[in-house]
């Protein structure tokens, strides 16, 4: 604690408690994102449990003021393990009327409302849509509301700044986040130091923004208006060291982690694409560690150069979302029929065509597992978490490599721009990925393009350069062990039935399920991708409440875990939340004629945990009335 | 020179033992015969050179090459095949394509490969129809051509891939003839030698579904009054008794020369810095002039792949970082 936290505690009430939902919202100018993003920081240095969720508009910059210029970042912290960053804040930040409007509905009741009154001018309200000013016409009553001249207590802060008046605006956020590191009994120092840090070129920005971010914190201190600091214990978190981690980063260190494990470089081939850009951004800065990346021309050059690059030995990657992988369809078949390593990153968006770029959904997977003609399975994995999106690229790229098959993972908004901590991997721990290029050929004995692994019945991976290994393959069906260009019926069906089995056999090598709770029960929680936080929470709570309830998280979407039957089988019913119209219990009711019942919501939003819980409960209930009946 | 290591390979070396499935009579033996000429007297290694091609009856080349081949999917081949130089750009790379695969669905990689200067080497067959779907007019069919898709004459009109090619900032941009055999094999011989990407684009017979469409200034006795060869440094001039030539007005349009004039014809300089000539050549009136074959354009510029190891090869030694270190960044700390 530093000395201004504990000298605020003298005359003023400190109430412990153990999680906190702060929203932070305003226009998309007024740098919520960052604000969010150093309270982030923060609180991860301070050692609780954090998860978070911007939600950002798709305008770049919306006319400001306006109801779709709303930006917000919503933090949840605790003294706990926790799954999500939470479904209503405790503390909502609202710099305009606009974001007032947007979010106050879901702000709890008695929750603190902070407002800035400097932004409440006559038109900020007609911006806003607003017909009466809600502060005067009690549309507030049932909120603790704190209003603060944020503009007018910047500029006085400032008044000694070398910047101009507009410059000196843009520092209202830092004045808002030095008020809540107050509240919330936070360390400003690792803010000092980024801010220093970010802007080491411009002392004077870095000046101005320290400057309103103290006065923010002393205006809180020394003012009436706030009564009350708050304390929230550091979370019981395992052993280890940590870091703050994004699902798009987190792919990427994956990516990267298994290239050296694997010995081989990255190729990168991306044409920008909303929530999945950042992928080819972060990649764009790893060339030290020998990755190409390849901006291409459109979405399926960006497949067809990173099969070109596996095809020279390289580790053919592309990223994209839903669209783009629509696009790749037709290429991703030619790497199942070529039989190349490809890793495919597809960061889901709310469709169909453009539909929401910016909001959340999981519908692509029965797109990543049959958008394409023919008989072409691709292996299928999902991220859960962004922590987990490291482990699921690195699984992809060894299921790749080893089984020589395109592999798609599934990642989406929700899962690429939330954070969490993740605690570090030993990096020396993490196994080795065993690539074996076909040797130099024999003169005088023909390369067989097609002789198959007996176990894996993968094909070499021949890289072109290496002598006596020349031979041609193509998107034409070929005859197996030689590759040349086959019609023959028989062929045919022994290649789809191959290839099928090529992709089925990737589940040998999958450790058992491990679900949360007893391997029997009333009702098996299935979930995948993203929903996994809301599915913990809901199940953790009704687990606490006595129902006879587990959940499982599948990253292997196909082929499916061996085991998955059996587990499903030890309970009375099967119930699969996920963000689309029930692609994945479709896929399991196929499959295993096994009565899952599908938890649906396509609304561009995460599951509430606690929506999510009812709707669970409610399975539950069914399954006790059946069971009396 | 033979050694073990590199031993000096024969036109038949280079042939597989497929058999080659092209209609009898098809221009594209031809083709196939040139390049594998051009190959053995390049000293090329089988296990160096990848043939890479899209979709159509060019794009069966790989099967009758043996050295490494990719036949991938319909326009896609410049996109795998700068996957594949990128990755490693020892290799010897090249593309066979025709003119519905380069020119329509493949239109934008064939740019994008051109602007990039991708060391590629481009083969595009152009038989102004599309023969693998049997005899539909192609971006480069003549307008008002009748063909099964356009009983009534086609209203599209066609573009010149050489002018497509400029205008995309190719970097050696030539034409050849199937049936003009030693005249191509010097082409690939060229096209080998440039850094850059190479367009050569091939002057095709489909004698199935559309025989004849370049007798009029490729048959025997029609030739030599109807084909311009462009040689470096010297006047455009044709004829038998190179008696006529071409010249251009100050607006760079095209105009026939002869008698007391002849000395007016331009002089050829492949390697010009303004494409405006090698422009007004490849848009010129088939009916008014002759047809220009050779080199249009030949430009030295530092190519894609190397200006990417370069980056790669300068970022690594800027910076060395262990995997540990990557992971291990920004803020971080150690709980218990």
């Amino acid at each position: 604690m530093d000395q201004a936290t504990s000298s605020a505690t003298a005359h003023k009430g400190v109430q412990e408690l153990d999680q906190v939902v702060i929203r932070f919202a305003g226009d998309s100018g007024d740098g919520m994102q960052l604000t969010g993003d150093q309270f982030t920081r923060t609180t991860a240095l301070m050692g609780n449990d954090i998860a978070t969720f911007p939600d950002f508009p798709a305008e770049i910059r919306a006319p400001a003021g306006t109801l779709p210029g709303v930006s917000a970042f919503q933090l949840r912290f605790s003294s706990f393990d926790i799954h999500t960053p939470g479904d209503a804040p405790d503390v909502l930040v609202a710099m305009n009327p606009a974001a007032l409007k947007v979010h106050i509905k879901e702000l709890k009741k008695d929750g603190i409302l902070l407002l800035n009154t400097g932004s409440f001018g006559a038109l900020d309200l007609k911006k806003a849509k607003y017909d009466a000013d809600p502060r005067s016409d009690g549309s507030l009553d049932g909120w603790r509301v704190i209003e603060v001249d944020l503009e007018a207590r910047t500029k006085e802060a400032l008044a000694n700044s070398p910047l101009d008046a507009r410059a000196k605006g843009r520092c209202k956020n830092m004045y808002a986040l030095g008020i809540l590191y107050w509240m919330f009994h936070r360390d400003m120092e690792p803010t000092m130091k980024a801010i220093a840090k970010k802007f080491a070129k411009k002392p004077d920005i870095v000046d101005a923004n320290l400057t309103a971010m103290k006065a923010g914190h002393a205006y809180a201190e020394t003012t009436e208006v706030f009564q009350t600091a708050y304390e929230v214990a550091p979370a019981p978190m395992r052993a280890g060291t940590y870091r703050n981690i994004m699902g798009n980063q987190a792919l990427c260190l994956g990516l990267v982690a298994a290239s050296k494990k694997a010995g081989l470089q990255i190729f990168l081939g991306s044409y920008p694409i909303t929530p999945a850009s950042d992928i080819l951004h972060q990649l764009s800065g790893y060339k030290h560690h020998g990755v190409i990346t390849f901006q291409a021309e459109d979405e399926i050059a960006a497949v067809a150069s990173a099969i070109g690059a596996s095809y020279a030995g390289c580790l053919g990657v592309t990223s994209t979302s839903g669209p783009g992988l629509a696009l790749k369809a037709e290429a991703l078949g030619l790497a199942v029929m070529a039989e190349l390593p490809l890793v495919v990153l597809n960061v889901q968006r709310a469709g169909p065509s453009t539909g929401m770029p910016t909001k959340t959904q999981q519908a692509d997977l029965l797109q990543a597992m049959y958008g394409r003609n023919g008989e072409s399975p691709c292996v299928v994995l999902a991220a859960s978490t962004p922590s987990d999106a490291f482990e699921t690229a690195f699984e992809a790229v060894r299921i790749a490599v080893t089984h020589m098959v395109p592999v798609v993972v599934l990642s989406d908004g929700y899962v690429a721009n939330g954070s969490e901590p993740w605690l570090l991997p030993d990096v020396d721990a993490l196994p080795a990925i065993d690539v074996k290029f076909a040797p130099e050929g024999k003169p005088d004995e023909k390369f067989l393009p097609y002789q198959r692994n007996p176990k894996t019945l993968a094909r070499p991976w021949a890289k072109p350069g290496t002598k006596g290994l020349q031979h041609r393959i193509g998107g034409l069906e070929k005859q197996d062990v030689t590759g040349n260009i086959s019609y023959d019926p028989a062929n045919h069906q022994h290649m789809i039935d191959t290839r099928a089995a090529k992709v089925a056999k990737v589940a040998d090598d999958l450790p058992p399920l491990q679900p949360i709770g007893a391997m029997t029960g009333d009702v098996l929680v299935i979930g995948w991708g993203s929903t996994r936080g809301a599915i913990t929470a809901a199940t953790l709570r009704l687990q606490k409440a006595g129902h006879a309830i587990s959940c499982v998280f599948l990253r292997h979407l196909n082929p499916l875990p061996n085991d998955l039957l059996a587990l499903m089988r030890g309970f009375s019913k099967v119930a699969l939340p996920e963000l689309n119209c029930g692609q994945l219990a479709m896929m399991l009711r196929a499959r295993y004629l096994v009565d899952v019942q599908s938890i649906s919501q396509v609304n561009g939003q995460p599951f509430k945990s606690q929506e999510l819980e009812d709707r669970l409960l409610a399975v539950l209930k069914d399954t006790k009335g059946e069971a009396k009946q | 020179m033979t050694t073990v290591d590199r031993p000096v390979l024969q036109k038949k070396d280079f042939k597989t033992d497929q058999d080659v499935r092209w209609c009898p009579g098809c221009g594209d033996y031809a083709i196939l015969n040139a390049v594998q000429g051009a190959f053995a007297k390049l000293g090329k290694q089988l296990h160096e050179t990848v043939v890479i091609s899209g979709i159509g009856c060019s794009s069966r080349f790989p099967y009758y090459m043996e050295t490494f081949g990719f036949h991938t999917i319909h326009g896609r081949a410049p996109a795998i095949a700068t996957g594949v130089k990128v990755s490693n750009p020892e290799l010897d790379v090249w593309v066979v394509t025709g003119d519905g695969d380069a020119m329509s669905i493949g239109g934008n990689h064939f740019i994008h490969a051109m602007r990039r200067n991708v060391g590629l080497k481009i083969l595009m067959f152009n038989n102004r129809i599309y023969g693998l779907t049997k005899g539909q007019f192609s971006p480069t069919s003549e307008a008002g051509k009748i063909t099964k898709s356009s009983p009534l004459g086609s209203v599209d009109y066609p573009f010149s891939p050489i002018a497509l090619t400029l205008g995309a900032g190719g970097t050696f941009i030539a034409r050849g003839v199937d049936i003009l055999g030693p005249h191509l094999e010097d082409l690939v011989c060229q096209a080998s030698g440039h850094k850059g990407t190479a367009l050569i684009e091939i002057y095709q017979n489909c004698n199935i579904f559309n025989d004849g469409a370049y007798k009029g200034f490729t048959d025997k006795d029609v030739r030599d009054d109807r084909i311009l060869y462009l040689q470096h440094g010297q006047p455009l001039l044709f004829g038998a008794n190179k008696d006529k030539g071409i010249a251009f007005d100050a607006g760079f349009r095209p105009f026939l020369v002869s008698g007391a004039d002849l000395g007016k014809a331009f002089v050829w300089d492949e390697t010009s810095d303004t494409p405006a000539p090698a422009m007004a050549l490849a848009t010129m009136s088939e009916a008014e002039f002759p047809v220009p074959i050779g080199v249009f354009r030949r430009r030295d510029k530092p190519n894609f792949e190397s200006r990417v190891q370069a980056q790669v090869a300068a970022a690594k030694e800027k910076k060395q970082e262990s995997l540990k270190d990557l992971l291990y960044a920004g803020e971080i700390w150690d709980v218990g």
